[in-house]
């Protein structure tokens, strides 16, 4: 192998990686700008461009802009209640010692092993039963037993690569233990709080099985299940270009998320969880 | 495991322990009510039917449950359904073989790639968190538009169409497919951050000693990212024991190729009603899924609370 190729050869693997992750994600959202008429084209470029799809997927009848709405209230709640509960559960785990400690810890993560489905069949009765079908607190509720297991390893994470002094500096100047935590633990931990709130939003917006199963009313479903459930203007036409158009629309936070803080998401990803 | 120092132990420990139980139990409460009574319940409801005949005696519609042993359980592996059961329970089960093991050669070599790559770093890990960040339903209708009989990966492939999204064995393919985009880049990113703590001394030793590129890859990277890849696989393998988003949208359910557990268990519960039989699947998910972890984390040594918690210690 000539030196010039081999020099090369990472840099071969580069590209093929950024694209074998990127061409899907490009495909949609060129398919999104092509006029409904040549959707079939397989051209890399949309020409001419255009907007219809966007503009069939805010149209009223497929009531899109309300379940973007959705999809903020619940991921949003889900995320700051998680938050609150994850914070708290971390510190705990990782700073104070206390009996059962490792038997707490692994508890929690034992549960993020359980399949979904095992969990929403006696959630869906219990909620027909107290009448919580479309509601948000429906779709709330679960997605943060599911999520805060996740954020609790990665701030237990976090909160164990901070000095082990930080505590005892301010047992000296007087803190009790609550307020160790509230004054000198919580500032400096903000990074990755934020880190796992990036996190949580992504797992809380992208889930699909609970919101597709506790709701049935349009305007309570989220961005997800609505735009997987599209339907063309008449029975036999797939609005192949709305989804599209809709999936942009519903990936491009992500995405920017991804883009601005892509350092802090890997990191926090590595260091505490898998999912 | 306690590297925070405990100075005066005594005075300490009275307000520690309260505080822990008082910053600990939000969470346990919460875990309680969505996780841990739910499984309570699917194993009571797997043993009940609702009721849904009339009434001999009465003539009246029969309402709520009765209970009926282990009947659910004898219909899911002998019963009408059970066809349609074992099948769903062997897609499950080459999904996660043939996936995870896919994924895992793809986001391993992904991994090799990044770690010698000096240059392009960043873009390279913006365009991984991508298919990361897709919603997986949204993945799914991604896939079956490329998958489509007049799509793109039928304009790319030589030959006749193939009618990708039916059923058959190539929609279970492009499950696989659909599943390998979005999850080998994730490999690839946890089994980098295990090559990034390998010191460079080891792999100068092992030059020394003349090892091969291939022996110094089967010798030493592989034993050292051993532990982040066991924990990663086992996650993977747990996640997709529990496959949903992608063969719903991307194939639909009542498909004999891609049907998967959880599909049925979901088809049983939500679109029929019949909460007993659902529950029996998904009992018998859970206790798959049990199995094949604790095998993972006694036979393989998988350290998943250090792994997870401990490694940047």
């Amino acid at each position: 192998m000539s030196t010039r190729l081999r020099s090369a050869l990472p840099y071969l693997g580069i590209a093929a990686i950024v694209a074998y992750c990127l061409a899907p994600f490009y495909w949609m959202l060129v398919s999104s700008l092509r006029r409904t008429s040549d959707i079939f084209d397989s051209g890399p470029i949309p020409s001419p461009l255009s907007f219809e799809s966007y503009t069939a997927a805010f149209d009223d009848r497929n009531g899109f802009l309300r379940s973007l709405l959705n999809s903020f209230i619940v991921a949003g709640a889900t995320t700051v209640l998680v938050l609150l509960f994850a914070t708290f559960a971390a510190y705990a785990l990782a700073r104070l010692t206390f009996r059962f400690k490792n038997a707490v810890l692994a508890l929690i993560i034992a549960t993020s092993m359980f399949p979904g489905i095992s969990l929403l069949i006696p959630l869906l009765d219990l909620f027909s039963d107290i009448d919580w079908i479309n509601t948000y607190q429906a779709m709330i509720v679960p997605n943060v037993g599911y999520v805060l297991p996740l954020a609790v390893w990665n701030l237990t994470a976090f909160f164990r690569q901070m000095p082990g002094e930080l505590e005892e500096a301010a047992q000296i100047d007087g803190c009790t233990p609550a307020q160790a935590f509230r004054k000198v633990i919580l500032p400096i931990a903000t990074p990755g709080v934020f880190t796992t709130a990036i996190i949580t939003f992504i797992a809380a917006w992208n889930e699909f099985i609970i919101a597709l199963s506790v709701v049935n009313r349009e305007e309570l479903k989220t961005a997800p299940v609505i735009t997987s459930q599209f339907t063309g203007t008449t029975q036999f036409d797939s609005p192949f270009g709305t989804q599209m158009a809709a999936g942009v629309i519903v990936t491009i936070p992500l995405v920017i998320l991804v883009l601005l803080f892509q350092r802090r998401i890997v990191a926090g990803l590595t260091a505490g969880g898998v999912k | 495991m306690t590297a925070v120092a405990d100075p005066p132990r005594s005075r300490r420990r009275a307000g520690t322990g309260r505080l822990a139980a008082a910053l600990v139990s939000p969470t346990l409460v919460v875990l309680g009510l969505v996780v841990a009574y739910p499984i309570v319940s699917a194993v009571r409801l797997a043993f009940y039917q609702r009721n849904d005949g009339v009434d001999p005696e009465t003539g009246l519609l029969e309402t709520g449950y009765r209970f009926v042993g282990i009947d659910n359980f004898a219909d899911m592996v002998t019963g009408a359904t059970a066809g349609r059961f074992l099948n769903a329970l062997w897609n499950t089960t080459t999904f996660t073989v043939v996936g995870v093991a896919v994924e895992v050669v793809l986001g391993v070599l992904m991994a090799l790639v990044m770690h010698h790559a000096f240059r392009g770093r960043a873009l390279v890990r913006a365009s991984i968190l991508v298919p990361w960040a897709v919603p997986t339903a949204i993945a799914g209708l991604l896939w079956n538009w490329v998958f489509q009989a007049d799509g793109v990966a039928n304009d790319l492939l030589p030959g006749p169409a193939i009618l990708w999204t039916t059923d058959g064995l190539q929609a279970w393919f492009a499950v696989i497919i659909a599943d390998t985009w979005k999850t080998a880049p994730f490999i690839g990113l946890l089994v980098l951050a295990g090559l990034q703590v390998i010191p460079q001394e080891v792999y100068e030793a092992a030059r020394l000693d003349g090892a091969s590129p291939w022996r110094q890859f089967s010798s030493v990277t592989l034993p050292l990212v051993r532990p982040t890849l066991l924990v990663a696989v086992l996650f993977r393998i747990l996640d997709t024991l529990r496959m949903f988003d992608l063969p719903y949208t991307l194939v639909g359910p009542g498909k004999d190729a891609t049907d998967t557990v959880t599909v049925l268990a979901f088809e049983e519960a939500v679109r029929f009603g019949r909460y007993g039989p659902a529950s029996a699947y998904a009992v018998f998910l859970f206790l798959y899924v049990a199995v094949v972890a604790f095998v993972f984390v006694r036979l393989l040594g998988a350290d998943v609370v250090g792994a997870r918690v401990g490694r940047n210690r």
